[in-house]
């Protein structure tokens, strides 16, 4: 049995820790994250570094935090201990330098807005209080829209559009924001083939350009194909690193325990030499 | 009659003008604000606010007229009302955030709560038999036939600032309705948001009690914008609607109200407000019943039509009577049944756009999957030339075929 790791004093006088190192290395940087509802502890003490310039994967079973560690390493909900830099500085002063990608889920898509209204929200940030889109800003909204395909829906309503449309323009107001460290949350679920396939193309340009890229990521037989890196998560943190060493059938049992069948384990893991 | 349409026109006197006109800058704010009330799906916050607002205002009147011997003032007890609102909308949040009941039953209970302490303390006004408690019970059903001037003032310069801070604020607060997470993230201070969100409505709320009283008010915050949001899709214009049909309601309200002193106002508003309802949900272009029963009959019609002439196409009996009739009425099919010479020839135009479409699918199964309009219209009205071409050449190799669309399936 496994001991319960706690977000112990040894990890916050650690000097290796990410902050102590170079900030410039650490677009996103957790410390000791614990987070509960309703005193049932949801992530315990979990610690975590992105790669800068890669694109990570964080994988897990359902419940396993996966949402819950961005929503609380974003400030987004309460945590019980914790925290989160982003080079170096402390989360709340530095949104600017990141884009998040809620789960398409999470909003009522019946709302007033056209395609082209939700991509101008992520240029909000630009525009400043009391300030109306300008021409420009519209042109902005409208090449990020064409960046995931969609310039031809820009004023169709939101609501109108097809669960992977809807995904997309998503992803075109985080491109809009125009940040170094980009956070999605499932930005793959319940989206089809062609979508998927557009979002791909999307996260592997943000990281050609040098963006860091965090996915929250469900499928386990893709992993291998989109993502460089991975981060697995069950409640704890299990492992980090490069796919290729850590996307191991050993670690995903930790993470996955029975759930994951150890045939398809193998076939999982061994997919590499493909 | 005559003094309704004198009020309506504005020439019934400077104070009914005046009343009139501080009701609609009232309806208008209250529209606006409305909006994101709505679409933060937080339309019962309102009622709270507005029955939290009844103790505050008792009490303000019996402190007042003990001690300053002021218990008329509008402003004196407008503070009260926003002060016990205030704490009655601290009390929903604190309910909602430190115990797991939801929202609606944190509101249910302080709703009742302080609009019982506030029923105790008028009984309690009326027995302790202190002067100038005579208009006390205007701001239960609102009452603007005895309104000083000074006090249609105060209502129309609130109602216009708020109106405008809404305004002002439009971008933020469609931001925080949408997508609250995302606004969060890009370092909106939320909460704060969500605060001045509801100090507007607070404000419309007091502003409003003395005309359309407390029972009501959430109306006007209520019916304007839900019977906007029949007519268009846009934030902006949807907060526009939504203050024109708040203005020009309670400025009818008001109106009939002045040429018929014994009616309580606010009845007369929200009255008239729901009729401006009634007329959004039946014809509105946009979303109404009667456009969505068109669009369905039309639908329904396009799909008979096709679906017979590829019977047709096909020489199998059509046996619909619904088909049947409309392909007898565009003259497709003679009276016993038999499809006509234009029935023929249509037909064969319609099974070849049919073979076209069912082509498209094969090989784009992706993009017809998202396209709504596929086997519907003529494959040419929908799809590019070019694509259209690929599929002839595919469908008929050796043959060269004409690149004109047929005309059918269109009504």
């Amino acid at each position: 049995m496994q001991k319960l790791k706690t977000p112990d004093l040894q990890l916050l006088h650690d000097t290796n820790a990410p902050e102590s190192i170079n900030a410039q290395d650490h677009p996103f940087a957790v410390q000791g994250l614990t987070v509960a509802y309703h005193h049932k502890p949801v992530l315990w003490g979990v610690s975590y570094s992105a790669p800068k310039g890669c694109l990570t994967a964080i994988i897990g079973p359902n419940g396993a935090g996966k949402s819950t560690f961005l929503k609380a390493a974003l400030g987004l909900i309460p945590k019980l201990s914790g925290e989160t830099k982003v080079f170096g500085a402390p989360i709340k002063k530095a949104l600017k330098n990141i884009a998040y990608v809620p789960q398409r889920s999470a909003v009522d898509w019946d709302f007033p807005a056209t395609a082209i209204d939700v991509v101008l929200m992520g240029l909000y940030g630009q525009i400043g209080w009391f300030r109306w889109p300008s021409r420009k800003h519209r042109e902005t909204a409208l090449n990020c829209l064409k960046s995931v395909g969609m310039q031809d829906f820009a004023n169709r309503q939101i609501g109108q559009l097809s669960g992977g449309q809807q995904q997309r323009v998503f992803l075109a107001r985080a491109l809009a924001q125009d940040a170094e460290m980009y956070l999605m949350d499932e930005p793959f679920a319940g989206v089809d083939a062609a979508t998927e396939k557009a979002i791909v193309m999307v996260l592997r340009k943000l990281v050609a350009d040098g963006k860091t890229v965090l996915v929250v990521h469900h499928d386990l037989e893709t992993v291998r194909d989109y993502y460089s890196h991975i981060l697995l998560l069950n409640g704890q943190h299990i492992a980090d690193g490069p796919v290729e060493t850590t996307f191991t059938s050993e670690n995903l049992q930790k993470a996955y325990g029975g759930r994951l069948a150890s045939t398809q384990l193998d076939g999982l893991s061994q997919a590499s030499g493909a | 009659m005559e003094q309704f349409f004198a009020a309506l026109t504005m020439s019934a006197g400077y104070n009914t003008a005046l009343v009139c006109v501080g009701a609609a800058l009232l309806g208008a704010a209250s529209g606006a604000i409305g909006v994101f009330v709505l679409l933060r799906k937080r339309t019962l916050v309102s009622d709270a606010i507005s029955h939290a607002t009844l103790p505050g205002v008792a009490l303000a009147f019996i402190i007042a007229q003990t001690y300053f011997d002021s218990g008329r003032s509008l402003p004196v007890l407008l503070f009260g009302a926003a002060l016990s609102a205030g704490i009655g909308v601290l009390a929903v949040d604190w309910i909602k955030t430190h115990t797991r009941l939801t929202e609606d039953a944190a509101i249910g209970t302080v709703l009742s709560t302080f609009f019982a302490v506030g029923m105790v303390l008028l009984t309690v006004i009326q027995s302790m038999s202190i002067a100038g408690q005579a208009g006390l019970e205007g701001f239960l059903l609102g009452a603007t036939s005895g309104m000083l001037k000074s006090e249609a003032m105060t209502i129309a310069l609130a109602a216009g600032l708020v109106g405008l801070a809404v305004v002002l604020r439009m971008k933020e607060f469609s931001l925080l309705c949408f997508d609250e997470d995302f606004a969060a993230a890009s370092g909106y201070n939320v909460r704060w948001l969500d605060r001045t969100l509801l100090l507007l409505l607070l404000g419309v709320v007091v502003i409003g009690l003395k005309t359309v009283g407390l029972v009501l008010i959430i109306a006007l915050a209520i019916i304007p914008p839900v019977a906007a949001r029949f007519w268009t899709d846009r934030v902006p214009v949807l907060v526009a609607i939504a203050a024109g049909i708040g203005a020009s309601g309670s400025f009818i309200g008001a109106a009939i109200s002045a040429s018929a002193p014994n009616m309580p106002t606010g009845g007369l508003i929200v009255l008239v407000l729901f009729s401006f309802f009634v007329v959004s949900l039946l014809i509105s272009p946009v979303r109404g019943i009667l456009a969505a029963a068109l669009k369905h009959y039309r639908f329904q019609r396009i799909v008979h039509l096709r679906q017979g002439l590829l019977a047709i196409a096909h020489n199998e009996p059509v046996l619909e009577p619904l088909t049947r009739s409309i392909l007898r009425k565009g003259g497709f099919m003679s009276g016993d049944g038999q499809p006509t010479f234009k029935g023929q020839s249509e037909a064969r135009l319609i099974e070849r756009d049919q073979k076209l479409w069912n082509l498209y699918r094969e090989i784009y199964p992706e993009e017809s999957h998202a396209l709504a309009d596929w086997s519907l219209k003529p494959i040419g009205q929908v799809l590019p030339a070019d694509t259209v071409k690929v599929l002839e050449d595919e469908l008929c190799p050796h043959l060269v075929v004409s690149t004109e669309t047929p005309k059918g399936g269109a009504i």
